[in-house]
């Protein structure tokens, strides 16, 4: 099956799309007045992995953050269309952001752990902000999201010891479960193997693979052989427009767009 | 940024074309010696201060003895002549740490909304009146604190928690009049709020952005971002800025001379918070006109300066170290 | 490996409270709020009284003349205050700008060793000494030893109090200037005080006529080491071996006097210095929002300038 999304949006009940975990619509994001991203809407399957490619400055990061309500941090950041998770619109006002920032978890180009936390102290911080008191709990928690970083039998000895001691793949790892510790129900990833070696990189694929069983992940590449390889879906992003949007093998194997067909074969980007 | 490389490249071009002369080597070992030479005189200067004020207060010392640094007698009537500092030291922490008590919190909050709150059109134009008026003359801050501030303190603050609490209450014993210890640490920390929160400002907005999206991320509010992401990474910083601030608290003259009613001997104790008081650095500036030279007094007023002189040291280079750390961490945190 | 099960029982620990957190936001918004009221309310209050009770006691005749004889009907004017901190000015430039900037020169160019970073720790040290302690040293060194106030004795003063922020404001500009133009003239085989004085001053021109200029503004308005070393005086300068007048130092002396019209010209004078000192930083603060801010920035942060 195939979802493409024109850029006029198909007026579907959004009670039929509730096998969409995610769905954006007519976005557009702009920041001083420039129009970063335009009109984009798209749908995103639980527990599957969407790619967003593109030559960078096109507007992936952007598009990213408009998911979880993070573009309106920038100043002078501006925004309109919808943005619906399981049908409920995150940007009505009825809604705090903080509430469903927490459904959406993210990890960031670089890594940012809290530089003065612990190893512990990252992984658990989200939790405590949430009133987990339950040391219990924590410990449990922290345990089982490094474990699914496969960070567990590295780090466990030093729990205690700084988040920066780390390597940056493993920082970056640690970032994924401090994402994954507040329990989300989507990940978004903002190219979050860009800066790292390929081991580094290769432990974060595997690690995508496995969290893919529960999430909905989307994330933002501009590596096209990792968007092969991890993802179900992509869309092709250009100057701020979805280009096109298929199955990652449809994209790449036979991409309907001309522009996709010269990303996609390397011949710009 | 200019690729370096590229930069170079211009300013070899430029170089050549205005035919730069290579210079001789023996300006170039004398330039190195000069440029020495001028760093060495910042020691040098230091070295000159302790050296002469131990000349200049060795009388004090050597009569007084330790009881020159315990002692509360303040007599300058000759033959009688018996000097202590200990009432000038306490006055001098005293009021120092009521202006931190009061310019702390205050900074801090200026400085969290200057970084984290405050509309873009508001912050520009509040930040720079705030780094305008730690340029202001401390001498202007005494003058509006003896014409104007002392009246409105004297009205409103003391009367009232006088009238209220009564000559039982010890700190709040004593008829207001206005020039007190009271009046000398608001406008001290009136004075010192530019500086510390400016400081902290900076120390605040250099805290990556990346850090508080961390927080947003996992569904903080601002409070909470703040709490979670910038407070931690720039506390050894801000921690430096206060203690920056008490060293200006510490040495600030002129104010608080104007202000603080000039109490000496064992009535400069502070005890009651509308009682005259007197610091290390006001004491130096009252009566140093009177004080003969050669004589004992002036020995002591030396004296009181060189204790300040060592308070104020040990306060800076804890400042320093606490900001030098700060800096090295943060660099550390933006290379790894 | 976390199972879904085991997920679901996570969920239920946690305990969100946004309302609580949201209201505590709130607080904590509102409390912020009212610090910067409290704060800016007599900060603002201090310029305003300044500027109109200041602006009142101007004129010509105040500007220039002589002070009156106290208690007089004539209270005079301020000329010798102003023409004393114009010299004190230029005297402590004459010996704090070279040595700053030469010592900057040391720190950014040759500082990058053991014995750099001790003068750098002094010298940050030395720029927050209570500057009443710089008076009295200069007192026990030149007054004492030669046996009157006078000019000099003030202008070395001040120079102490300008010194180490020079020496700061000129290294941080200095570094600011890429290494690559430094190693291109190197790579010509030009000597390093040429490349410094032709590429690096050149480059670093505008943070350091900043750091000079601030450093200007902030001895106008010192006024703890004057006390010691010129005396102040109510006449206008008779030789730099003698005692002088200086704006701050007048208003000190004014402030202490009982008269109506003391009080006038004492917020005349602090009008006269505040203008001084505040467009020294609003032309430096304009000149920068022009240029790169960078070394401004940098300079705040050291808290080199506040
Ligand atoms: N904070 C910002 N302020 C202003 N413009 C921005 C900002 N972030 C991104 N942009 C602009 O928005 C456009 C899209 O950027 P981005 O979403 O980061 O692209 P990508 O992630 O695809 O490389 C670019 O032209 C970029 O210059
Ligand atoms: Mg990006």
């Amino acid at each position: 099956m195939m979802e493409t999304v024109t850029k006029t949006p198909t007026k579907e009940s959004y009670t039929e799309d509730i096998k969409y975990k995610l769905i954006a619509e007519n976005i557009y994001a702009s920041y001083d007045g420039i129009v970063a991203v335009k009109n984009v809407s798209m749908k995103f399957r639980d527990r599957a992995v969407t790619a967003l490619i593109g030559p960078s400055g096109c507007g992936k990061t952007t598009f990213l953050r408009c998911l979880n309500r993070m573009h309106e941090l920038t100043k002078n950041a501006t925004l309109t269309g919808k943005v619906l998770l399981d049908g409920e619109d995150l940007y009505s006002n009825k809604v705090d952001p903080i509430i469903n920032r927490r459904k959406i978890g993210m990890v960031f180009q670089k890594p940012n752990p809290f530089p003065t936390m612990s190893i512990y102290d990252n992984v658990a911080c989200g939790l405590k902000l949430n009133g987990v008191r339950d040391r219990k709990i924590l410990d449990e928690v922290v345990e089982g999201c490094l474990k699914m970083a496969s960070l567990w039998d590295e780090v466990k000895g030093d729990l205690k010891k700084p988040g920066m001691s780390l390597s940056g793949g493993q920082q970056q790892r640690l970032c994924i479960d401090r994402a994954l510790a507040i329990q989300p129900e989507v990940l978004l990833m903002d190219e979050p193997a860009s800066a790292l070696d390929p081991i580094a990189t290769q432990k974060i694929e595997e690690m995508i693979q496995e969290l893919k069983k529960e999430y909905t992940i989307i994330i933002v590449t501009h590596n096209m052989q990792q968007a092969t390889r991890v993802s179900d879906y992509t869309g092709f992003m250009y100057l701020g427009d979805l280009v096109e949007f298929g199955e990652t093998k449809q994209i790449f194997e036979n991409p309907r767009n001309e522009t996709t067909a010269k990303y996609v074969q390397g011949q710009f980007g | 940024m200019v690729d370096p490389l590229i930069s170079g490249l211009i300013t070899k071009c430029i170089m050549m074309t205005i035919k730069m002369k290579k210079g001789s080597p023996h300006v170039d070992k004398i330039f190195k010696y000069v440029a020495i030479g001028a760093a060495t005189y910042v020691l040098a200067i230091i070295a000159l201060i302790v050296f002469n004020l131990g000349t200049g207060s060795a009388q004090v010392w050597q009569q007084e003895g330790i009881s020159f640094l315990t002692g509360s007698d303040w007599n300058s009537v000759e033959g009688r002549e018996s000097y202590g500092a200990a009432p000038y030291i306490m006055g001098t922490l005293v009021n120092a740490g009521i202006a931190m008590a009061i310019a702390i919190p205050l900074s801090f909050g200026i400085a969290m909304f200057l970084s984290e709150l405050s509309p873009r059109l508001l912050r520009t134009p509040l930040a720079m009146v705030i780094e305008l008026l730690a340029a202001v003359p401390s001498v202007v801050y005494g003058l509006w604190g003896l014409l104007v501030f002392r009246s409105y303190i004297k009205d409103w603050i003391e009367a009232p928690l006088h009238n209220v609490f009564g000559d039982n209450s010890i700190i709040f014993a004593g008829t207001p009049f206005g020039l007190d210890i009271l009046t000398a640490s608001i406008v001290l920390a009136i004075m010192i709020i530019p500086t510390i929160a400016s400081i902290s400002k900076e120390i605040m907005m250099a805290v990556p952005n990346s850090q508080r999206e961390a927080a947003y991320m996992l569904g903080a509010t601002k409070w909470e971002a703040f709490r979670l992401a910038v407070l931690p990474y720039s506390k050894s910083g801000l921690i430096g800025a206060c203690i920056l601030g008490l060293g200006r608290a510490v040495g600030e003259t002129m104010a608080v001379t104007m202000l603080i009613g000039n109490a000496t001997g064992a009535a400069a104790f502070p005890s009651s918070l509308f009682q005259p008081g007197q610091t290390l650095a006001s004491i130096v500036a009252n009566e140093f006109a009177e004080a003969s030279q050669g004589g004992l007094h002036l020995a002591a007023l030396v004296g009181i300066g060189l204790i300040l002189f060592m308070m104020a040291f040990a306060i800076n280079v804890v400042a320093h170290l606490l900001v030098a750390k700060v800096v090295k961490s943060h660099e550390g945190a933006v290379l790894a | 490996m976390i199972t879904p099960e085991q997920r679901a029982e996570f969920r239920t620990y946690f305990r969100y409270n946004v309302g609580r957190r949201l209201l505590l936001d709130k607080i904590v918004k509102g409390t912020v709020f009212l610090c910067v009221v409290v704060a800016i309310v007599p900060l603002i209050a201090i310029l305003v009284d300044v500027f109109t009770n200041g602006s009142a006691a101007l004129s010509w005749d105040f500007l220039t003349k002589i002070p009156g004889a106290v208690g007089s009907d004539d209270p005079g004017g301020i000329g010798p205050a102003i023409q004393g901190t114009i010299v004190l000015i230029g005297l402590s430039s004459l010996i704090g700008v070279p040595v700053g900037v030469m010592g900057g020169i040391f720190l950014s160019e040759y500082g990058n060793n053991r014995y750099g970073r001790t003068v750098r720790f002094f010298n940050d040290v030395l720029a927050e000494f209570p500057t009443i302690v710089i008076g009295v040293f200069t007192f026990v060194l030149v007054v004492l030893t030669i046996g009157n106030f006078s000019v000099w004795a003030g202008s070395f003063a001040l120079s102490i109090v300008m010194l180490p922020i020079v020496m700061r404001t000129t290294e941080e500009s200095l570094k600011l200037v890429p290494v690559t133009y430094r190693e291109a003239g190197y790579a010509l085989g030009i000597r390093r005080y040429r490349v410094v004085f032709t590429i690096v001053l050149n480059s670093a021109k505008s943070g350091l006529v900043t750091g000079i200029l601030l450093s200007v503004a902030r001895i106008a308005g010192e006024t703890a080491p004057l006390v010691f070393t010129i005396l102040g005086s109510s006449q206008f300068i008779n030789g730099l071996d003698g005692p002088i007048d200086a704006l701050p130092l007048r208003i000190w002396r004014l402030s202490s006097l009982p008269y109506d019209s003391a009080v006038t010209q004492g917020w005349g004078a602090a009008f006269v210095l505040i203008i001084l000192v505040l467009s020294i930083n609003i032309g430096v603060r304009y000149l920068f929002l022009q240029k790169k801010e960078k070394t401004f920035l940098k300079f705040k942060r050291l808290g080199a300038i506040s």
